[in-house]
């Protein structure tokens, strides 16, 4: 099982680097956006296995278990899902004022607008 | 068994996302990462976070991908290729970066190992005591609304500043008159129409359930709130956002986010005029874990407000933007079907 010990971490990793890789190198700011997401949905993975208790089991108090998964990173998570959507939403509405100000939402072409002369 | 789903499901997730980065289509790229956090979801359940993977299917594979969807519309659908850009630096800086945290795990504990210092310090108390301080079975929900009240008001408050945000953007009072149905609307499919008039009451029930009954099973302010929100937008996705629009009177709602913050934060002044410190609950009741149990449900019931009425103002208000912009649709409201 050595292989798999880490195998969590490493997928959340490679997740995170596609994310940023989806950021970084596309220009179009929508798909910014879902590389964000990606991004983030990364690091919930990273969180919630770090909580993972092996042979533990959910949270709830019940009678006959005595193992349970660490809550903390449950509720970091579970709150930063909904700020995320919430963050998520704010972007979105800024790139659809940014399409309405400029007719377009690739990040190449509103830069060649801006450093137009006589722009602004 | 559990082992070999984990290692299926994250690899799936790991393709969905190179689907994600490679698509053009930025429809097709959407509907992926509604995909992806299904998936994420379902790995969320087999970590033992029913809580999270609940909050994470309604807002991933629901609330977010409407909202991209809504944005799509207004922007553009395709991704323009890129010619002549630097290809080679992005690859170099992520290649760099992941190699660096991939080296950085080596010295992180086994997955799951008992000794990991994260089961250390402060999550055996709240296992340990909780039940006696608190007396509800769900630790995540005692941790998030008592233990935690503090961090739960702050984020409460961000995702209430992220609606403030939202509408200074787009606006709230600039609503079209007469308006007729969405742009996202499929009111003209009748088996979406049938399914949607039996799945909807459920998913509000189940909504309403998760917000009372989270002490004792998974859920709580949050999940509910989401899961609610995303019953009534699949409601107006499918029967037209005029008809959704009257569910709740726009001039309750566009009240209901500060109500939310305001319940959460009055318990905690509530608390103070007691002669206890701020969200200290114990000053409620004689009996403590009784007094921690009106404290927590009364803040569930400000977040719930709260995020259920944020993610609804959210989708109505890029819904509502969409539909203004839609040529043909300022001369007639039908026009635009």
């Amino acid at each position: 099982m050595s292989f798999f010990a880490h195998y969590n971490y490493h997928i959340a990793i490679i997740l995170a680097m596609i994310g940023f890789y989806t950021m970084i190198s596309r220009t179009n700011l929508v798909k910014k956006i879902i590389g964000l997401n990606v991004f983030q949905v990364s690091v919930f993975i990273l969180f919630i296995s770090i909580g993972v208790l092996e042979g533990g089991t959910v949270p709830i108090l019940r009678e006959g278990y005595e193992l349970y998964s660490n809550p903390l990173p449950h509720v970091l998570i579970l709150t930063a899902i909904v700020v995320g959507v919430a963050m998520t939403a704010l972007a979105l509405a800024l790139a659809i004022r940014i399409h309405e100000a400029y007719g377009t939402v690739e990040e190449d072409e509103i830069h060649a607008q801006d450093d137009e002369p006589g722009a602004q | 068994m559990d082992t070999l789903v984990d290692i299926l499901l994250l690899a799936f997730i790991a393709i969905c996302a190179i689907a994600i980065l490679r698509l053009r289509d930025l429809f097709a790229a959407v509907m992926m990462f509604g995909l992806f956090s299904l998936i994420a979801a379902g790995l969320f359940t087999t970590m033992h976070a029913p809580d999270v993977a609940f909050t994470e299917a309604a807002v991933g594979a629901g609330i977010s991908t409407i909202l991209i969807l809504a944005t799509l519309s207004q922007t553009a659908r395709r991704e323009k290729s890129q010619v002549g850009r630097n290809v080679i630096l992005p690859l170099v800086v992520v290649w760099v970066t992941g190699a660096a945290l991939i080296y950085g795990t080596v010295d992180l504990p086994v997955f799951g190992d008992p000794a990991a210092a994260a089961h250390q310090h402060v999550a055996p108390y709240y296992i340990n005591e909780s039940p006696h301080q608190i007396g509800i079975p769900n630790m995540v929900a005692a941790v998030l609304a008592s233990y935690r009240a503090y961090d739960t008001l702050g984020e409460v408050v961000v995702v209430f500043a992220a609606l403030i945000g939202v509408i200074a953007l787009l606006g709230l009072r600039r609503r079209p008159e007469g308006v007729e149905s969405g742009p996202l609307t499929l009111d003209h499919h009748q088996v979406l129409k049938v399914v949607a008039r039996l799945v909807v009451p459920v998913i509000l029930l189940f909504a309403l359930y998760v917000q009372f009954h989270g002490e004792y099973s998974p859920g709580g302010g949050f999940q509910a709130g989401v899961l609610f929100a995303a019953g009534i937008i699949l409601y107006a996705l499918v029967f037209g956002l005029k008809s959704a629009r009257q569910v709740i009177p726009p001039r309750l709602l566009g009240r209901l986010p500060a109500a939310g913050v305001l319940i959460f934060g009055g318990t905690g002044l509530l608390t103070m005029a007691l002669g206890g410190n701020y969200l200290d609950y114990n000053v409620l009741a004689e009996h403590p874990p009784t007094a921690q149990q009106i404290g927590i449900i009364m803040v569930e019931i400000g977040v719930g407000v709260t995020v259920a009425s944020v993610m609804l103002l959210i989708y109505f208000i890029f819904a509502e933007r969409g539909m203004r912009r839609r040529p043909g649709n300022d001369a007639g409201g039908e026009a635009g079907r």
